[in-house]
C-alpha cells in the first residue's frame, strides 16, 4: 500500500515569465502534518491551489490521494478539505447552518451531519452559540469552526492556508490541539504558516524561497544542519537568498 | 440532488436572514406598482394656449368662449401683447399661441375668408401635433357654425366636411392602466430578479466563500441551479403579489387565463435569471457587476416597446427590440391580459424564450469555473 | 489640504485601478445616448392600416392614397368586413383601421357631409390616441383640398407654425430626456457604492479614525467622479450634435454649467445614499430600482406631467431629472437664457445643498 498521500514532482507553475512555482517535488505520508513555509510571494499559496484543483500546473507531475492534478481534480475534491487563508465561512448563516451547508456540498445525509455535529459542538464549546450568526463571533472561534468544518466530512488530507493568521497565542494552541487529533484520526494535514515556533509541531517542513523548495526535513534535522538554535533562525538564513520581494 | 437541496436551503437562509433587504426587495417595486401606472396619461387635456387677439370683436370673444367651452384648452393668457406671449412658450406656462389678427372679423364679413395663426411649442412633436390636431378641428366647427347663421342656408352646413367616429377595440374605455400595470410589473420583476442574481456568484468571490466551495466535489451545474431556483420561487412570489396589487387597485382581471401567463412567465424569469448569473460570473466585484447589469437593464427596458412603439424605431434598433427577451413578455402580457390569448396564440413567443432559457443557463453553467 | 489631496488621489486609484468599470462608466452613457437618441420617440411611423371600403369612388380611393402616403401610415390590406379586419387586429397585422361608409362622394358634397369610421389598436391607448389624431388631421386636410372646388362663403383658414421643432422631430423632444435620464443614473450609481464598499471592506474605521474631517472625506469621494462626469457629459453633448442633429441654440457655457450643477446633485445624491445604507446590495437596491422607473416616468419627457393626477404632479417635483429636463430643453432647443431657467435651477441648487447636508449628518451619525 502507497503510503505517500501528496506527491510532487518537478511541478511547475508560471504566469506569464513569471514563474511561481518552480519544479517543486516532495511526497507526504498519510497522517503526517507537513508544514509549508515560505516568505510572502514565495510560491507557497499558489502551490496550494495546484493541490487543491483550483489551478491547473504549467508542467510537472503531482498527486493528491492518488488522483492526478491534471485530469482528476474533482475526484481530488471529493477527498480534501480546504481552509483558506480569507475566512471562508458564512457571516450571515449562523454555525449550526454554516455546517449544514458545507457538510451538504460534501454529500453527507442530514442524519450523519445531525449526529456529528452535536459532540462537535460540544468540543468546541460552542453549543449556545450554535444558532448565533457566524458574524457575530470572535475571530479565533471562527478559525477553530472553520477548521472543524473544513475535516467535517472526513477527508484524506486538510490544507491549511495560514490557518492561524490574527488570532492569539492560547487560540493558536487550542487550534494545534485539534490538528494533532485530526493526524491522530490518519487525516494529513498541509500547513502554511508564519509562525515559526508553529513549524516546531510539524512533522515534516518545507521552506520555500523564490518558488522553489530550499529546504526540507524534520524540525530538529533542520536546525542540526543549519547549525541553528531554532527554526526561526534556520528560516531566516534561507529567507535572505530571496530576489524576490514579498508582496 | 442533496447538494442541489443543501445550497437551495443556503441561499433562502441568506435572503431571509436580511429584513432590511427584504424589505426593499418587496416594499419598492409594490410602492413603484400602485403609483406608477397613472402617470402614463397620453390624452390630451389640459392644454395650456395663449390668445393674442388684435381685433377684439364680438368674432374674436365669441371663438375664445368657444375655445373655452370645450374644456380641452386652459386660456393661460389673453392680450395684445407678442413678447407676453413669447415667454410663455419659453417658459412653459402655455403650449399653443393663437393668433387673432387686427381685421379677423372685419375680413370674413366683406371678403368671405378670413385667417387665423396658430403656433406650437413643438419640441414634443406629438404634443404639439395632437394640440394643433385639437385646434384647427374647432376652429373648423366655428367656422361651420358661423357660416350656417350668417348666411341661414343649410345647404352649406357641413358640406364638403368628413367627420370621423372613433372605435378603439380590446380596450374601449381606453383605460390606461389595462395597459400600463402588466407592462410595469414585467418592468420591475425583470429589475429586481437581474439584479439581485448578478451581484449574487460575484458578492461570494468578494467574501472568499467561492474557494471554498470550489475545493469541494460539487457540480458546476449543481451550483448555478442552487442558485436560480430560490431567485425563482422569490420571482413567482411578486409576480403574484403584483397581480393582486393589479386587481386591489386597478381591478386588473387578465381575459385569458393565468396558468399562460404564469407558464410564459416561469421560462421568462430562467431566461432573466440566467443573464444576471452570466454577468456574475465575469465580473469581478460587485460594482463591476451592478453597473453591467444596470446597463443591460437600461437597454432591455427602454427598448421593450412599453414606452415608445417599436415600429417607430430604425431598423437596427428594431433589431434590438428584438433581441430583448423584455419585449416578448410585455406582448405576451398584453395579448393575455387584454385580449384574452391562450397558450396556444403564445406558441411563437413561449419557443423563443424556452431557447433563451436554455441558452443563458448553459452559458451561465459554463462560464462559471471552479478553476481559476 | 495635503490630506485631502491625497484622498482625492486613493480615489482615482481605485477608478484607474479598475479598467472594466472605468470602461463602463464612460462607455455606457455613450451609447446610450446613442441608442436611445435614434430609437426612443413618441412618433408613431408607418403603422399598418387596414381598410374597408364600401364605396370604391374617386374619393374615397383618393382617401386610402392621401393615408398612405402620409408618414404616419402604411396601407397593408383591404377587407370585405369588420371579422375579417378584427382577425387580422388580433394577429397584429394592423394597428389600425378605416371604414369608408357608401355613396362616400355623394354625401361628402351634400348637407351634413360625410363620415368615416377610425378604429384603433386600444390594448396600447398612448398610440392608439396618437393614431386616432393623426388620421383625423390627414382626412380633414383632405377634405379641405377636395372641398377647394365648392363655392363655400365665410371660410376661416387656419394656419400652424411648429415652434423649436418644425420637422416634428422625437429626438428633440427625448435627446434632453434622455441626457437627463443617463446622467442622473450613471453619476447617482457612480458614487452610491463608494462609501458603503468601504464600511463592507472594513476600511472605513481606518478613515474615520484618521484626522480626515467627514466633509473632506466626502468631497474627495466625489471629485474624481466629477472629473469623469466633465468627460460623460462633453461627449454626450457632442454625440447629441454631430451625431443624433440636434441644435444647441442658446449658449453652451450655461448649458455645460447646468450639466456640471445637476451632475453634482446626482453625485451628491449617490453620496447620500451611500452614507445612509450598510451593505452594497441596498445602496444599489435603493439607486436602481428605487430611481429607474420614476426617473423614465416623472420626468415629464416621456409622459406629460399635466396630464397626470395631482398627487403624482406633486411627486414628480422631487425628481431631479423633471427639472434638468426642463433646463436643457429650454437652453438647448429654444435657446432661451438663465432669465427663463433660473426657477429650476435653483430648484437644483436647493437639492444639492439638501443631498450634500444630509450625506454629511448621516456620514457624521456613523462617527457616534
Amino acid at each position: 500500500m502507497n503510503e505517500y498521500v501528496i506527491t510532487a514532482e518537478n511541478l511547475t507553475k508560471s504566469f506569464g515569465d513569471f514563474t511561481a512555482v518552480d519544479r517543486i517535488s516532495f511526497e507526504v505520508r498519510r497522517g503526517e502534518i507537513f508544514g509549508f513555509l515560505g516568505a510572502n510571494g514565495a510560491g507557497k499559496t499558489t502551490a496550494m491551489r495546484m493541490f487543491c484543483g483550483l489551478i491547473l500546473p504549467s508542467s510537472g507531475k503531482a498527486s493528491i490521494g492518488g488522483f492526478d492534478v491534471y485530469r482528476e481534480t474533482e475526484a481530488i475534491k471529493r477527498n480534501i478539505g480546504y481552509m483558506s487563508q480569507r475566512f471562508s465561512l458564512y457571516d450571515d448563516l449562523t454555525v449550526q447552518e454554516n455546517i449544514n451547508f458545507y457538510a451538504g456540498i460534501y454529500g453527507m445525509s442530514r442524519k450523519a451531519i445531525r449526529e456529528k455535529s452535536a459532540p462537535l459542538l460540544k468540543q468546541l464549546g460552542l453549543e449556545a452559540e450554535r444558532n448565533a450568526l457566524v458574524g457575530s463571533l470572535p475571530l479565533g472561534w471562527k478559525q477553530k469552526l472553520s477548521f472543524s468544518v473544513a475535516i467535517f466530512h472526513e477527508p484524506k488530507i486538510v490544507f491549511l492556508d495560514e490557518p492561524t493568521g490574527g488570532v492569539d497565542p492560547i487560540t493558536r494552541r487550542e487550534f494545534w490541539q485539534m490538528i494533532y487529533e485530526a493526524s491522530d484520526r490518519d487525516i494529513t494535514v498541509f500547513v502554511t504558516t508564519h509562525y515559526m515556533d508553529e513549524a516546531e509541531y510539524c512533522h515534516r517542513v518545507s521552506v520555500m524561497v523564490d518558488g522553489r523548495i530550499e529546504a526540507l526535513d524534520t524540525p530538529g534535522g533542520l536546525k542540526k544542519s543549519h547549525g541553528a538554535a531554532s527554526m526561526n533562525e534556520v528560516f531566516l538564513q534561507l529567507a535572505r537568498k530571496a530576489k524576490r520581494k514579498g508582496d | 440532488m442533496r447538494t442541489l437541496i443543501v445550497i437551495i436551503q443556503k441561499e433562502f437562509k441568506q435572503i431571509l436572514r436580511n429584513p432590511a433587504t427584504i424589505k426593499l426587495i418587496f416594499v419598492m417595486p409594490i410602492l413603484q406598482l400602485i403609483i406608477l401606472p397613472n402617470a402614463a396619461d397620453y390624452e390630451i387635456k389640459n392644454i395650456n394656449l395663449h390668445i393674442i387677439d388684435h381685433d377684439h370683436s364680438a368674432l374674436s370673444r365669441r371663438l375664445t368662449e368657444n375655445i373655452r367651452a370645450t374644456g380641452y384648452f386652459r386660456i393661460e393668457g389673453y392680450g395684445t401683447d407678442r413678447k407676453a406671449a413669447r415667454h410663455a412658450i419659453e417658459t412653459e406656462k402655455a403650449d399653443i399661441i393663437l393668433n387673432i389678427p387686427a381685421s379677423f372679423e372685419r375680413n370674413l364679413v366683406r371678403e368671405g375668408k378670413s385667417g387665423l395663426m396658430i403656433e406650437v411649442n413643438a419640441i414634443n412633436g406629438v404634443k404639439g401635433g395632437m394640440g394643433a390636431a385639437y385646434m384647427n378641428s374647432l376652429i373648423h366647427r366655428f367656422n361651420s357654425d358661423i357660416r350656417t347663421e350668417w348666411t341661414g342656408d343649410e345647404r352649406f352646413m357641413q358640406a364638403g366636411t368628413i367627420g370621423t367616429t372613433s372605435s378603439f377595440w380590446f380596450n374601449p374605455e381606453m383605460n390606461y392602466s389595462f395597459f400600463m400595470v402588466p407592462g410595469i410589473l414585467v418592468l420591475l420583476l425583470t429589475i429586481v430578479a437581474m439584479n439581485l442574481t448578478s451581484i449574487n456568484i460575484v458578492r461570494e468571490k468578494e467574501i472568499g466563500t467561492i474557494e471554498q466551495i470550489n475545493v469541494s466535489p460539487i457540480r458546476k451545474y449543481e451550483f448555478i441551479l442552487g442558485k436560480l431556483v430560490p431567485q425563482f420561487i422569490l420571482g413567482m412570489v411578486a409576480m403574484t403579489l403584483g397581480f393582486g396589487i393589479a386587481r386591489l387597485f386597478y381591478g386588473i382581471v387578465p381575459m385569458g387565463s393565468y396558468l399562460t401567463i404564469y407558464l410564459f412567465a416561469a421560462v421568462y424569469m430562467f431566461t432573466i435569471l440566467g443573464i444576471g448569473l452570466l454577468v456574475s460570473n465575469y465580473s469581478a466585484t460587485q460594482q463591476q457587476a451592478m453597473l453591467a447589469s444596470f446597463f443591460i437593464m437600461m437597454i432591455f427596458v427602454l427598448m421593450s416597446g412599453q414606452y415608445t412603439s417599436i415600429d417607430s424605431m430604425p431598423e437596427w434598433a428594431k433589431w434590438i427590440a428584438r433581441v430583448n427577451p423584455v419585449t416578448y413578455f410585455i406582448e405576451v402580457m398584453r395579448r393575455v391580459v387584454l385580449k384574452g390569448a391562450g397558450p396556444g396564440d403564445i406558441l411563437p413567443e413561449l419557443g423563443i424564450m424556452s431557447a433563451y432559457a436554455l441558452l443563458t443557463n448553459s452559458l451561465a453553467v459554463f462560464s462559471y469555473h471552479k478553476r481559476s | 489640504m495635503k490630506q485631502f489631496i491625497n484622498f482625492i488621489k486613493k480615489e482615482f486609484i481605485h477608478i484607474f485601478r479598475d479598467r472594466r468599470t472605468l470602461f463602463i462608466l464612460i462607455g455606457m452613457p455613450m451609447v446610450q445616448i446613442l441608442i436611445f437618441g435614434f430609437a426612443l420617440t413618441n412618433e408613431v411611423k408607418n403603422s399598418r392600416f387596414g381598410y374597408i371600403d364600401l364605396s370604391h369612388d374617386e374619393l374615397s380611393q383618393r382617401l386610402v392614397a392621401e393615408m398612405d402616403a402620409s408618414n404616419y401610415f402604411e396601407a397593408a390590406a383591404e377587407f370585405a368586413d369588420r371579422d375579417e379586419m378584427e382577425g387580422a387586429f388580433r394577429k397584429g397585422r394592423i394597428s389600425f383601421g378605416l371604414v369608408i361608409p357608401d355613396d362616400f362622394s355623394g354625401s361628402f358634397h351634400s348637407t351634413g357631409g360625410t363620415k368615416v369610421q377610425l378604429i384603433a389598436d386600444a390594448s396600447d391607448p398612448n398610440i392608439a390616441n396618437t393614431l386616432v389624431n393623426y388620421a383625423t388631421a390627414v382626412i380633414q386636410d383632405m377634405a379641405a383640398g377636395a372641398s377647394q372646388g365648392l363655392q363655400i362663403p365665410y371660410v376661416i383658414r387656419p394656419e400652424t407654425r411648429m415652434l423649436y421643432n418644425p420637422q416634428l422631430q422625437g429626438a428633440y423632444n427625448f435627446v434632453p430626456g434622455v441626457m437627463a435620464m443617463v446622467l442622473l443614473l450613471v453619476c447617482t450609481m457612480m458614487t452610491a457604492l463608494t462609501i458603503v464598499r468601504e464600511k463592507e471592506n472594513g476600511t472605513m474605521e481606518v478613515l474615520l479614525v484618521s484626522p480626515v474631517k467627514p466633509i473632506k472625506i466626502i468631497t474627495a469621494k466625489a471629485v474624481p467622479y466629477l472629473l469623469l462626469s466633465f468627460f460623460n457629459i462633453t461627449s454626450i453633448l457632442l454625440l447629441s450634435v454631430f451625431v443624433l442633429n440636434v441644435p444647441i441654440r442658446g449658449s453652451l457655457v450655461l448649458l455645460f454649467s447646468e450639466s456640471v450643477l445637476f451632475t453634482l446633485v446626482s453625485l451628491s445624491l449617490g453620496l447620500l445614499i451611500s452614507s445612509a445604507t450598510a451593505s452594497q446590495t441596498a445602496a444599489m437596491f435603493i439607486s436602481l430600482v428605487g430611481m429607474f422607473l420614476p426617473t423614465v416616468m416623472l420626468s415629464g419627457f416621456m409622459f406629460p406631467i399635466e396630464n397626470m393626477p395631482l398627487p403624482l404632479q406633486i411627486i414628480s417635483n422631487l425628481v431631479p431629472a423633471k427639472w434638468f429636463y426642463i433646463i436643457v430643453r429650454s437652453v438647448m432647443i429654444k435657446g432661451t437664457g438663465l432669465a427663463i431657467v433660473w426657477k429650476e435651477t435653483l430648484i437644483l441648487l436647493a437639492m444639492l445643498l439638501f443631498f450634500m447636508g444630509m450625506a454629511i449628518k448621516k456620514f457624521k451619525l456613523r462617527l457616534a
